[in-house]
């Protein structure tokens, strides 16, 4: 959960290259994502370093600008963070490639997750599983809190950011609105050069 | 157990996942607790967190596994698509949209910033989230003194010290695990 932190660039200056890569290359697409999958502890995030080794270093289907430009993007758009493999899979393979990508990302875990989740919700009441539960509830709210800190790190030095995090701490804990109106605030605050 | 509602339809499961992604700028989880366990009540905090430790120990991002879980509790394989559907397509076209967008060069200078500022929302809104959940750790069987240790624990390896996540959650899992399995003795 605690995402690698991309350094925003200015997307204008980022110039993607020609769509697509040859078929053969989409299987070794899948592979590797299909592998990374399965190391994704903590989610595909962070992962994202071997992946830009791969795709960047290893077989130049992107440009190290298009690579973090992928990740900016899907970050500034709603929905999970997984979605930013889409993008990269789209820049380097076009429509095929975000198939191929998402596929890669999801299907090892998907199946994990469920047949791991099925084979605990019949033990549900067994010591090892009840003792898991207990066991792993502080663990995610540190987590949390270590989550947070690392989000604040592109922004730590500039004065608008510790109000900044107040203001949305008193709206989530005393008004039931949704969190769309803070980041709209803050999405605000970060044009005008605030923070 | 029976009172608490619940999703009666794997549309309806869809429905709410879809609209908890679409609020979902910058991560999906402090929206995810306010639409589940705030507005919907479907799940209790303990139970979010529950679900939430299950999803950050398997691989693959947490929330996604949340949702397959979750809809899998429900309705089975269909619920799990249902769930993930919800939580993918929409944004899935908004981020093919925008890069495609990109591609052709639509200028977009505003856009550091702007994300810069998102940033640090999000920061604020997991740490609201990470309070509110805190309550579910009252009745936890380790106690009060192991919670603030464990939790202190996390944040510093993983927050400050920026130890490799997988590496913190075996060594402080797996001493949690066993604490509680000590605890729980009958």
């Amino acid at each position: 959960m605690v995402r690698g932190v991309v350094a925003p660039r200015a997307m204008n200056e980022i110039a993607f290259g020609p769509l697509g890569v040859d078929p053969a290359a989409w299987w070794e697409l899948f592979v590797h994502f299909a592998l990374l999958s399965l190391l994704a502890i903590g989610g595909a995030i962070t992962t994202v370093s071997d992946m830009q080794r791969f795709v960047v270093g290893q077989k130049g289907w992107l440009s190290d600008a298009e690579f973090s430009g992928s990740v900016a993007l899907a970050q500034a758009a709603p929905g999970p963070n997984l979605l930013f493999v889409a993008v990269i899979g789209f820049n380097a393979a076009g429509l095929v490639g975000v198939f191929v990508t998402l596929l890669g990302s999801l299907l090892p875990s998907t199946a994990l997750a469920l047949s791991a989740a099925r084979w605990g919700a019949t033990r549900r009441d067994q010591r090892p599983v009840r003792a898991f539960r207990e066991g792993l509830a502080p663990v995610t709210i540190g987590l949390m809190l270590a989550t947070s800190w690392v989000l604040t790190e592109p922004a730590r030095t500039s004065w608008g950011t510790w109000p900044l995090v107040a203001l949305t701490l008193w709206f989530m804990l005393r008004t039931r609105r949704s969190p769309l109106w803070p980041i709209a605030v803050g999405a605000a605050a970060g044009v005008a050069g605030w923070v | 157990v029976a009172e608490r509602p619940g999703p009666r339809s794997p549309a309806e499961l869809y429905t709410a996942f879809n609209r908890l992604a679409l609020q979902g700028f910058g991560g999906v989880l402090p929206v995810a607790q306010r639409e589940l366990v705030e507005r919907r009540g479907w799940m209790t905090k303990a139970e979010f967190v529950e679900l939430l430790s299950l999803g950050q120990v398997l691989p693959g991002p947490n929330i996604v596994n949340m949702a397959l879980i979750y809809g899998d509790r429900h309705f089975g394989w269909r619920g799990a698509a249902a769930a993930l559907g919800g939580l993918m397509l929409a944004p899935l076209a908004i981020v093919l949209v925008l890069a495609i967008g990109v591609r052709q060069g639509a200028d977009v200078p505003a856009v550091a910033g702007a994300l810069r500022g998102m940033g640090v929302v999000a920061a604020g809104l997991v740490l609201a989230t990470a309070i509110k959940l805190a309550g579910a750790l009252k009745g936890n069987v380790l106690g009060r003194g192991w919670c603030v240790a464990i939790v202190a624990a996390i944040a510093l390896t993983v927050g400050l010290l920026r130890w490799p996540l997988a590496f913190c959650l075996l060594g402080i899992g797996t001493l949690a695990w066993c604490a509680a399995w000590w605890r729980l003795e009958p």
